[in-house]
């Protein structure tokens, strides 16, 4: 009479594989929930303080005007529009996210009135000097990683999920990142990346979050600190304004030119 | 009364119309290694640069206005001492048409080693050899958005002169090139009203222009003549021509190439040229932050060598190291290399910023193994080192 013991034992864990969520598919679920938490908010603009420190806490200032398109079905569209330093005054960059396709991006040199297309390979290269990487700033879609549940745990007044991330597109500088995330409003109030060599690079500490039109939840100050060079980047983002009515006509590579 | 009438009167006025002030003030110094080939040339100068922009918007930001000025002051050269206006610009934007009226700056056209297909606009010649300091040209501009497309309409009334070196100017020929009387072609002279069209769109990673132009040509020919002190001088003849104009540029992973071609026809000769290359990207060197492209562009001139400017047959090789730091340190270094006499110029150029409203930059060009028959050989004691520090508000 054969052994029917393994059979037995794989009908029985059969239910199991199949209902039981993994860790894997909790931190998907929460990445979507705080997708679909945000979804809505049509278009918002916000100025942008951005103050670089050194190793040996020497300063200096950067003043950004953002403006953001949501897409459906695609990545946001996004325009920053630099006022400081005075040298780089009137530069702006747009940019079309996608999820695993490499980003559309323009820069407007108003030294040379030129519209430049440039290649948004750069993901992992510092923005502006500061320790954010491109790919820190760029719109966060769903299917940019794949995902891993670790934990809920306290995070100051609220209760947070702790998710693993790991990227998906090309070019990433990161091996992993480890986020935190609240249970509530979405909100990611930390942030942890490794580098190539896996070894911790960069945190982020998001606070002061406001809620905008009674959903969007967006941070008044992002501070991010690079563990290997001692410098830290600190953003103050205000005048956050919803619904402004900016549209697609808004968002075109040539109406860089009349951006002021 | 008349004070609260004057008060009334500024309380109508929006208070966004005069919204922005921005521009730099910024001190050069010139200096050449060698002694001049010319008479009269100098041998080191230190000039100082003035460019004001104010601008505004009313109607909710569909109508905007602008001014840039530009004034260079200098006692040696009076050939580089100018002012021009590079933009005084009313803007109206209709939904998918935007309206430019007034005098305006632009770029055409994706190469970095020439721009063949910006023809809109004449180059401030005395402001640099790479043709990107241009003068403001006075216009009429639709640019219209379609689904397939943005097309521009231009009709340019009012041709401008090219700016010359003086007497006392170096990167010059060895004859001045006498801007008090210049010629041209049609009758209607420097009144002549030209006109230009551009279709350009982007397909994925591909961007494509089309361009055309009908009147004055921007690069005159030299005729020989004589100044009123009866010195032999060159007289700048602007031709009539009709130029067609192809710019397309493809990026893919870490390269990125670029093409821009153009048929332009004068009754002195059709010429065909191109410019085509491309730029690799290293990222992220050494373990640091820094970017390196290399950038490669060969361009072909079907004209006769000494007649078809710098690059007739001429193959441009160059590294731009961008440090990626706070103070947005950059390093641009490049090689012309003339295929045909193996004549070179070399070029570096970088910049920095200081604190938060100081930038500085420092360009180095050294010409070498010039042939004689070649234009550049006026040029061929003219190595130099320029220095600039410019104050940003």
């Amino acid at each position: 009479m054969p052994d029917l013991k393994p059979v037995a034992l794989m009908l029985l864990l059969l239910p199991v594989v199949g209902f039981a969520q993994t860790t894997q598919q909790k931190g998907l679920e929460i990445a979507q929930a705080a997708k679909a938490f945000d979804k809505g908010f049509t278009d918002f603009t916000a100025n942008m303080v951005m103050t670089l420190k050194n190793k040996s806490g020497k300063t200096s200032k950067r003043l950004i005007r953002m403006r953001t398109l949501e897409v459906e079905g695609d990545g946001d569209k996004s325009l920053s529009i630099f006022d400081e330093p005075a040298d780089v005054k009137g530069t702006a960059m747009l940019t079309y996210t996608h999820g695993l396709k490499p980003d559309d991006q323009w820069l407007y040199l108003p030294a040379l009135k030129k519209v430049k297309r440039i290649s948004s390979r750069n993901k992992s290269g510092p923005f502006m000097g500061s320790t954010y990487a491109f790919e820190d700033l760029g719109s966060q879609e769903v299917e940019k990683y794949s995902y891993n549940y670790l934990r809920d745990e306290p995070c100051g007044d609220w209760t947070c999920s702790v998710i693993e991330r790991f990227p998906a597109y090309k070019h990433s500088g990161y091996t992993r990142q480890v986020v935190w995330i609240d249970n509530e409003g979405y909100r990611i109030v930390k942030a942890e990346y490794y580098d190539r060599k896996k070894s911790l690079l960069k945190t982020l500490n998001a606070t002061d979050f406001n809620r905008y039109l009674g959903q969007y939840w967006r941070p008044g100050k992002m501070d991010m600190v690079n563990h290997q060079t001692g410098k830290s980047t600190l953003l103050e983002w205000t005048d956050y304004a919803f619904k402004t009515g900016l549209t697609d006509r808004d968002f075109r590579s040539q109406t860089l030119m009349r951006i002021r | 009364m008349r004070a609260a009438v004057f008060c009334a009167c500024l309380m109508l006025v929006p208070a966004q119309l005069v919204a922005g002030f921005s521009g730099n003030i910024a001190l050069e110094s010139l200096n050449f290694s060698e002694s001049a080939q010319f008479e009269d040339q100098l041998d080191d100068n230190l000039t100082l640069s003035f460019q004001p922009k104010w601008d505004g918007e009313w109607n909710d930001g569909a109508d905007l206005w602008s001014a840039e000025f530009f004034v260079r002051v200098d006692d040696k050269d009076s050939g580089r001492e100018h002012a021009d206006i590079r933009e005084l610009l009313w803007l109206h934007i209709d939904g998918d048409n935007e309206w430019r009226v007034g005098i305006n700056t632009m770029f055409w056209g994706v190469t970095e080693s020439q721009h063949l297909v910006d023809v809109v606009n004449q180059i401030d010649g005395v402001e640099g050899i790479d043709g990107e300091d241009k003068l403001g040209q006075p216009m009429i501009h639709l640019k219209r958005y379609q689904d397939w497309g943005v097309l521009d309409f231009l009709i340019l009334p009012g041709f401008r002169e090219r700016t010359f070196q003086a007497q006392e100017g170096r990167l010059r020929g060895p004859l001045v090139v006498d801007i008090g009387q210049p010629e041209y072609e049609s009758s209607d002279g420097q009144r002549h009203v030209d006109y230009a069209l551009r279709f350009s769109q982007t397909y994925a990673d591909l961007d494509i222009g089309l361009s055309w132009f009908e009147g004055t040509n921007r690069d005159p020919l030299f005729l020989p003549g004589s100044d009123n002190d009866g010195n032999a001088v060159l007289i700048p003849f602007y031709e009539q021509m009709t130029q067609l104009g192809v710019d397309a540029q493809l990026i893919y992973e870490d390269w990125i190439w670029r093409l821009e071609l153009i048929r332009r026809k004068t009754r002195s000769n059709d010429r065909d040229a191109f410019t085509f290359g491309f730029e690799y990207t290293f990222y992220g060197i050494f373990d640091s932050d820094m970017n390196l492209g290399t950038i490669a562009e060969f361009s072909h001139d079907n004209r006769p060598e000494g007649q078809a400017g710098v690059f007739n047959r001429d193959l441009f090789v160059g590294g731009r190291f961008a440090f990626n730091d706070a103070q947005s340190s950059e390093i641009l270094a490049g090689l012309v290399i003339d295929t045909d006499n193996q004549g070179r110029s070399f070029r570096v150029e970088g910049g920095r910023r200081f604190g938060e409203s100081w930038k500085g930059t420092l360009e180095l060009q050294i010409f070498s193994d010039i042939d004689s028959n070649d234009v550049l050989a006026a040029l061929q004691n003219d190595d130099h080192l320029l220095l600039e520090m410019a104050y940003y508000f």
